[in-house]
C-alpha cells in the first residue's frame, strides 16, 4: 500500500524533479513529512510569494517546470501573485496546495480557501483531486500541460485526506492523452512558404523577437536566421538576451522604455517579422498606426496572441523552434538591400546618446553597462521592478547569459526570489540581483533563505529613496506631486544585511561600485551592494 | 452582430464557470447560455449566444479553445443552422379570457400545459424570435412568469460539431 502523499513524491521524481520551493502548514504536511524520506531538496522560502518566484527563476534557468508547495487558506492565497506573474510572462510551473479534508469543502473550515476558483484567471489549467489514484495521471498531465504548447502555470489543489488515503500501488503513466488538449507545433507550410516570400519582397525588414523564442530554445536558429539575411533584431523585454547585446544586427529593446533606435527602426520598416512575442502595450504603443504603416508576419505557439493586439498579415501558428528551422532551410540567398543595411547602421550610429551623471551617486546605466563585463561570459541577471529595470534592461551587455525578469506582470520582489531560483537550477553560474530599494523592501526577507542554503547571489540594490519609476510619472503626469513615492527613513541596508549574515558596503560613486563589483565576483560568498543613486536620474536615456 | 457558439467540452466539475468566467472576465455579453451531455457521456455541449464585433467573436473562440477542457468550438453560420428554445410562459388568465389565450396558442403553435383558476401555462419550442412575438402577443393578458432553457442549435444537413 502506498499514500496519496509518498505518491506526490514519486510523480515529482518520475518528473525529475530535484528541488521544489515551499513552506508548510497543516494541510500539505502530509506531503513534507514523505518529502523528509527523499532525496528532494525543499527550499524553506520565507513567504510564499517567493516560493512561486523561485520556482519561476528555477523553470527559467532549468527550462522545465519550476515547483512551489503551500498548505491552503493563507499559504495558497500567498502563491496568487507568484503564479499570475508566471502565468502573465509564460513560465512553465506546478502549484502544489494543500487543502482541508474533502468531507469539509465548501463549508469554510479553518484555513480552506477556494483557491482553484481564485486563480482560474491566472493558471493555464488547474486541479482539484477528488481520489488519491488519481494522482498520478494529474501529476503526468499537469507537468505536460506546464511546460507544452505555451508555457504556462498549473496548480494542483489536494485534500488532507486524499495525500493520507492509501492505495494498492504506484505506476507513473508513461504517456498523456488529453482529448481537448494538443497544441501545434508545426507552422503551417503554406504559411511558412507565404512568409518567405513577404520577407523576400521587403525592402525594410526587421526581426521583432519576444521570450518565446528563448523559452522554446529557438535562440541560436533566430541567430542564424538573422545571420544569413542580415535583418535587423529588436527585442521585447521578454526577449532580452536572444541576441547578444553587441552584436551588429541587434537594435535593443523596443517600446515605451526602450531604445530610440529600436522603436525608429518599427517606425520605418516595411515588414516585421514578429517572434515569439505577444505585442503588449508596454511593446507597442499604438498598434493600429503600426498595422498600418507596415505588414507583420506573426509567429507564436499561443493562437489567441495572433491578432489580439496587432493586426497581421500571415499568422503562423507553431513552435518557433519548427518555424524558425523552416525559415532558415526555406529563404536562400535573400540578404536585405545595402540600403536598409545602411540605414540600420545610421540609425544605431546616431541614436547613442550621452548620459548625464549626478557628482556623489552611482550612475546605475553606466555601471549596469559595464556589470556584463566584470562576470562570466553566461551569467545570469535578475532584474526587479521600477527605474532599475529598465536600467537593466537597456544597458546590460547581455553575452551567452540570461535576463530573467518580469515583463508580463512586472511584480516588484521578483528579483531575489527568482535568482535564488536560478542559482539552484543553474549552479555555477554567476547569479547577480539588480533591483531597487523599493523593490528590495519586498522580498528582503529572502536573504535568510540565500544565507540559509549558501547560494553565491551578488545583490546590487539602487538606493534613490524613492519608488523610483512612481515618481517619475508623477514628474510627468501629475505636477510633479510626489503622492506615495518617497521612501526616507527606510532602513540602513548595509546593516540589515549584515543581520542576516551577508556581507555588505554601500557606494556612490561608480569607481567604488566597480571596486566592489570586481573583488565580490571573486568570492563564493552572497554580497549585497549598495549603490547610491540620484532620485533624478531618469529611466531612458 | 449576433453570434452562436457551439461547444464541446469534457465532462467535468467547473468546466462550466470556467467558459463563463472567460466571457465575464474579458468583459464579453453572454445572451444566453444552455448545457447538456451528448451522445457520449464524457462530453457536454454548451450552446452560446452572445453579442460582439469580429474581433471580438475572433477573440472568445480563440480564448475558449485555449481552456484545457474545450474540446472544440464552432461558430455556426447565420441561416445554415436550426436554433430552438424552450420556453414555460405563465399567464394571468381568469375563465373569461381563456378562450382568447388558447387561440393564441394555436395561431402560433404553443402547448397549453397547466390551467388553474386564474393561470394558463404554456409550452413553446421555437428560435427566439417567434418565442418574442409570442410573449409580445401574451403581455396585454398579464405575463406572471417567463422561463426559458436558453437557445440550443444544430447545423443543418450532413455538418456537425465533432470532437
Ligand atoms: C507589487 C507591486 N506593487 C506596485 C507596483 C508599482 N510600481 C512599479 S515600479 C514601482 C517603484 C519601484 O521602486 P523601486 O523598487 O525602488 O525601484 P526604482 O524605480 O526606484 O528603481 C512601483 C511602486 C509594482 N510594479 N508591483
Ligand atoms: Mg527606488
Amino acid at each position: 500500500m502506498i499514500s496519496g502523499a509518498d505518491i506526490m513524491v514519486k510523480c515529482l521524481q518520475a518528473e525529475g524533479v530535484d528541488t521544489v520551493f515551499g513552506y508548510p502548514g497543516a494541510t500539505i504536511c502530509p506531503f513534507y513529512d514523505s518529502l523528509y524520506d527523499s532525496d528532494i531538496k525543499n527550499v524553506l522560502v520565507r513567504q510564499e510569494q517567493n516560493a512561486a518566484h523561485a520556482a519561476s527563476g528555477y523553470a527559467r534557468a532549468k527550462m522545465k517546470p519550476g515547483v512551489c508547495v503551500a498548505t491552503s487558506g493563507p499559504g495558497a492565497t500567498n502563491l496568487i501573485t507568484g503564479i499570475a506573474t508566471a502565468y502573465m510572462d509564460s513560465i512553465p510551473m506546478i502549484a502544489i496546495t494543500g487543502q482541508v479534508r474533502s468531507d469539509l469543502l465548501g463549508r469554510d473550515v479553518f484555513q480552506e480557501a477556494d483557491i482553484t476558483g481564485a486563480c482560474e484567471p491566472f493558471t493555464k489549467h488547474s486541479y482539484l483531486v477528488s481520489r488519491t489514484e488519481d494522482l498520478p495521471r494529474i501529476f503526468k498531465e499537469a507537468f505536460h500541460i506546464a511546460s507544452t504548447g505555451r508555457p504556462g502555470p498549473v496548480l494542483i489543489d489536494i485534500p488532507m485526506d486524499i495525500q493520507q488515503n492509501t492505495v494498492e500501488s504506484f505506476e507513473y503513466p508513461e504517456t498523456v492523452n488529453i482529448k481537448s488538449y494538443k497544441p501545434n507545433t508545426k507552422g503551417h507550410a503554406v504559411q511558412v512558404k507565404r512568409a518567405i516570400e513577404l520577407i523576400k519582397s521587403s525592402k525594410r525588414p526587421i526581426i521583432v523577437s519576444g521570450g518565446g523564442v528563448l523559452s522554446s530554445g529557438a535562440k541560436l536558429k533566430l541567430q542564424k536566421f538573422a545571420e544569413m539575411t542580415q535583418i535587423p533584431v529588436l527585442s521585447t523585454m521578454m526577449g532580452i538576451g536572444v541576441m547578444p547585446s553587441d552584436h551588429p544586427l541587434y537594435l535593443g529593446m523596443l517600446g515605451t522604455h526602450g531604445r530610440r533606435c529600436a522603436n525608429k527602426a518599427l517606425h520605418i520598416t516595411d515588414l516585421a517579422i514578429v517572434c515569439g512575442a505577444r505585442l503588449g502595450d508596454r511593446a507597442i504603443a499604438s498598434p493600429d498606426q503600426m498595422s498600418e504603416r507596415t505588414k507583420i508576419i506573426h509567429i507564436d505557439i499561443d493562437p489567441a496572441e495572433i491578432g489580439k493586439n496587432v493586426k497581421v498579415d500571415i499568422p503562423i501558428v507553431g513552435d518557433m523552434n519548427h518555424v524558425m528551422k523552416k525559415l532558415v532551410e526555406n529563404i536562400g540567398d535573400f540578404k536585405i538591400n545595402d540600403e536598409w543595411d545602411a540605414q540600420v547602421k545610421d540609425l544605431k550610429a546616431h541614436y547613442q546618446s550621452k548620459i548625464s551623471t549626478f557628482d556623489g551617486y552611482v550612475e546605475p546605466r553606466t555601471l549596469i553597462g559595464k556589470l556584463s563585463s566584470m562576470l562570466k561570459s553566461k551569467a545570469i541577471l535578475c532584474a526587479d521592478v521600477g527605474q532599475n529595470q529598465i536600467w537593466c534592461a537597456n544597458n546590460f551587455r547581455i553575452r551567452e547569459g540570461r535576463f530573467f525578469t518580469t515583463g508580463g506582470m512586472g511584480t516588484m520582489g521578483y528579483s531575489i526570489p527568482c535568482a535564488i531560483g536560478a542559482k539552484l537550477g543553474l549552479k555555477k553560474r554567476d547569479v547577480v540581483v539588480v533591483c531597487g530599494d523599493g523593490s528590495f523592501q519586498m522580498s528582503l526577507n529572502e536573504l535568510s533563505t540565500i544565507v540559509q542554503n549558501n547560494l553565491n547571489i551578488k545583490i546590487i540594490v539602487m538606493r534613490n529613496y524613492r519608488l523610483g519609476m512612481v515618481r517619475e510619472l508623477q514628474d510627468n503626469l501629475y505636477n510633479g506631486r510626489h503622492s506615495a513615492t518617497i521612501l526616507n527613513d527606510s532602513p540602513d541596508i548595509v546593516a540589515l544585511a549584515k543581520a542576516y549574515g551577508i556581507d555588505s558596503a554601500c557606494v556612490s560613486s561608480n569607481e567604488d561600485a566597480e571596486k566592489y563589483i570586481h573583488n565580490i565576483v571573486e568570492s563564493e560568498k552572497p554580497f549585497v551592494l549598495v549603490c547610491n543613486v540620484h532620485p533624478d536620474t531618469p529611466s531612458i536615456l | 452582430m449576433k453570434y452562436t457558439l457551439s461547444i464541446l467540452v469534457e465532462n467535468q466539475a467547473g468546466v462550466l464557470s470556467k467558459i463563463s468566467g472567460l466571457f465575464s472576465r474579458r468583459g464579453f455579453n453572454i445572451d444566453s447560455l444552455a448545457v447538456g451531455v451528448t451522445a457520449d457521456p464524457t462530453v457536454s455541449r454548451i450552446t452560446i449566444v452572445a453579442n460582439g464585433d469580429e474581433y471580438v467573436v475572433e477573440q472568445l473562440e480563440k480564448q475558449l479553445n485555449k481552456l484545457i477542457p474545450v474540446i472544440k468550438v464552432k461558430r455556426l453560420i447565420e441561416g445554415e443552422f436550426i436554433s430552438r428554445e424552450l420556453s414555460l410562459i405563465k399567464i394571468h388568465c381568469p375563465a373569461a379570457k381563456r378562450f382568447e389565450v388558447i387561440k393564441i396558442s394555436e395561431l402560433m403553435g404553443a402547448k397549453i400545459v397547466d390551467v388553474a383558476v386564474n393561470t394558463v401555462t404554456l409550452e413553446y419550442c421555437e428560435t427566439v424570435e417567434k418565442s418574442a412575438t409570442l410573449i409580445d402577443l401574451l403581455k396585454p393578458y398579464g405575463i406572471r412568469e417567463i422561463v426559458r432553457t436558453g437557445t440550443v442549435a444544430i447545423d443543418k444537413g450532413k455538418s456537425s460539431v465533432q470532437g
